[in-house]
């Protein structure tokens, strides 16, 4: 399978707001996908759907060809929501011992996953009394966990200082080497470089969806900062 | 439904709950304290004495229970670990099942605390035995954590999630017959208090007061309880969506 995410003409409304106009789109498989685009655009309605907990108004999300949020899917999906979802009155221990649980894992895996975030060292701290990033690190590797087909993580490196942001960006690509599909939101522009292939979105529709260079090229900058905003405008120009 | 999953919900619940430890006093010693004030205040009356703390061994699981169940739902929900869990192999009965066995146990351990700090410190008599009184106490207790798990489906904020403690809670206090006798209620208010747990909670309490074996008035009771704990369980689940707006 090429794709471990199809998108097809999803539409999402929350409220009377149109948050989703019609998106399509294909995450490939054993890649690292940045699902870029300001805050308020829409990402993380579209995570929300692919992780199947998102009521959605028309069009289809097959997610390892499955429909999204089918129960086959709950083993091999490995989600972190972008406040850290983990329980701020239990060690790092007993949260991620639960989520490997839940998988019917042990606490060998859950320790591993406890290191592979570089949280050995505050692994009997209780979540509560972590820093931000160290939270949404504990909250990470409780998504590690039974190494999960498919990983979707919504903004999980804000507040990480730069050293461990790149150990974490080393990890990501190491997990896609191995098989693992990854879709990564992030409103942060350098991140998008290290990315196999990105998706931007802006108010609610697919503005850009192509490797770094390729969109790199076709706006004819070095800067994906830059190149993000020149897409926006050759698109207001094509709608004006 | 896993029962592995349930067993891993439970005590993950339980093990929250002892890191908490000002709640696990709060929960353990508060109904004993009660009793005490409700002694002191019947001082000379054991008879009044005995027949308002049977009752309150009842009530007091139930009322602490909906209410440590209700914020415990509603920070699930809030802090983002419920739509987690929704897309891990976790079924919807594993998390209310286990919700219903950690708090279950935590009652049980608080009803032969509250029972026991009756008998002996207090002086309680009963006709019956104590240890019906602590089962309908823990039953009484699910009943509470059934309820608190449905109705925080209804809450937004914590401030919402309280409000429901005098919608749900207190009209069934206040017509289980503890201070004006069923039978002496208007009709429709008899009606009313006909279809509330609660009583039928009360009244199998007060038949362990009078009769020395456990009567089948009162199995019939504990019965009715155990199913409207059930019924509030699948409203539970029937309220907890995987996919929301």
């Amino acid at each position: 399978m090429d794709n471990a995410i199809e998108v097809r003409d999803l539409i999402v409304e929350r409220g009377k707001r149109t948050v989703l106009h019609g998106i399509s789109c294909d995450i490939p498989t054993g890649r690292v996908t940045g699902l870029l685009g300001p805050s308020g655009s829409g990402k993380t309605t579209l995570i929300r759907a692919v992780v199947g907990v998102q009521i959605v108004r028309s069009g289809t999300v097959t997610v390892l060809g499955r429909p999204a949020g089918s129960a086959p899917l709950r083993r091999e999906l490995g989600y972190v929501t972008q406040a850290p979802s983990v329980y701020a009155d239990l060690s790092v221990r007993e949260n991620a011992r639960y989520f490997a649980a839940l998988r019917g894992l042990g606490a060998a895996e859950a320790d591993r996953a406890i290191t592979d975030v570089g949280l050995a060292g505050a692994r009997d701290q209780l979540v509560g009394n972590l820093s931000g990033g160290q939270r949404s690190r504990a909250s990470l590797a409780c998504a590690l966990i039974g190494d999960p087909k498919l990983l979707v993580l919504d903004e999980p490196t804000v507040g990480q200082d730069p050293v461990l942001r790149a150990d974490l960006w080393t990890r990501f690509h190491e997990l896609a080497a191995a098989g693992t599909t990854l879709l990564i939101s992030s409103h942060v522009m350098d991140e998008a470089g290290r990315c196999d292939r990105l998706l931007l979105v802006r108010e609610g529709r697919v503005i850009g969806d192509d490797t770094p260079a390729a969109i790199r090229a076709r706006s004819g900058t070095d800067d994906l900062e830059e190149a993000f905003l020149r897409l926006i405008r050759q698109l207001d120009e094509v709608t004006a | 439904m896993s029962l592995r999953i349930t067993f891993a919900t439970a005590g993950r619940i339980l093990r929250q709950l002892r890191h908490d430890r000002r709640t696990v006093a709060l929960l353990l010693i508060v109904p004993a304290l009660l009793l005490a004030l409700l002694y002191f205040m019947y001082d000379g009356s054991g008879a009044t004495f005995d027949r308002i703390a049977l009752i309150m061994l009842g009530i007091f699981p139930f009322v602490i229970m909906f209410l440590v169940t209700s914020i415990a739902m509603l920070r699930e929900r809030t802090s983002g670990t419920l739509e987690r869990l929704l897309t891990t192999p976790l079924g919807k009965l594993d998390l209310l099942f286990g919700y219903g066995l950690a708090f279950g146990l935590a009652a049980a351990l608080q009803g032969a605390v509250a029972t026991g700090a009756a008998y002996w410190l207090l002086g309680l008599q009963t006709t019956g035995n104590a240890g019906l009184v602590v089962l309908i106490a823990v039953v009484n207790a699910v009943l509470g954590v059934a309820l608190g798990l449905f109705c925080s489906a209804f809450a937004r904020t914590e401030f919402q999630a309280v409000q429901f403690l005098p919608v749900v809670v207190v009209p069934q206090i206040l017509l289980c017959g503890l201070f004006v006798p069923r039978e002496q209620m208007v009709g429709w208010l008899e009606g009313i208090s006909n279809a509330l747990p609660l009583t039928y909670a009360v009244e199998a309490l007060a038949q362990v007061g009078l009769s020395a074996a456990a009567t089948t008035t009162m199995w019939r009771d504990l019965a009715v309880v155990a199913g409207a704990t059930v019924v509030a369980l699948v409203l539970a689940a029937a309220t907890l969506r995987r996919r929301t707006p």
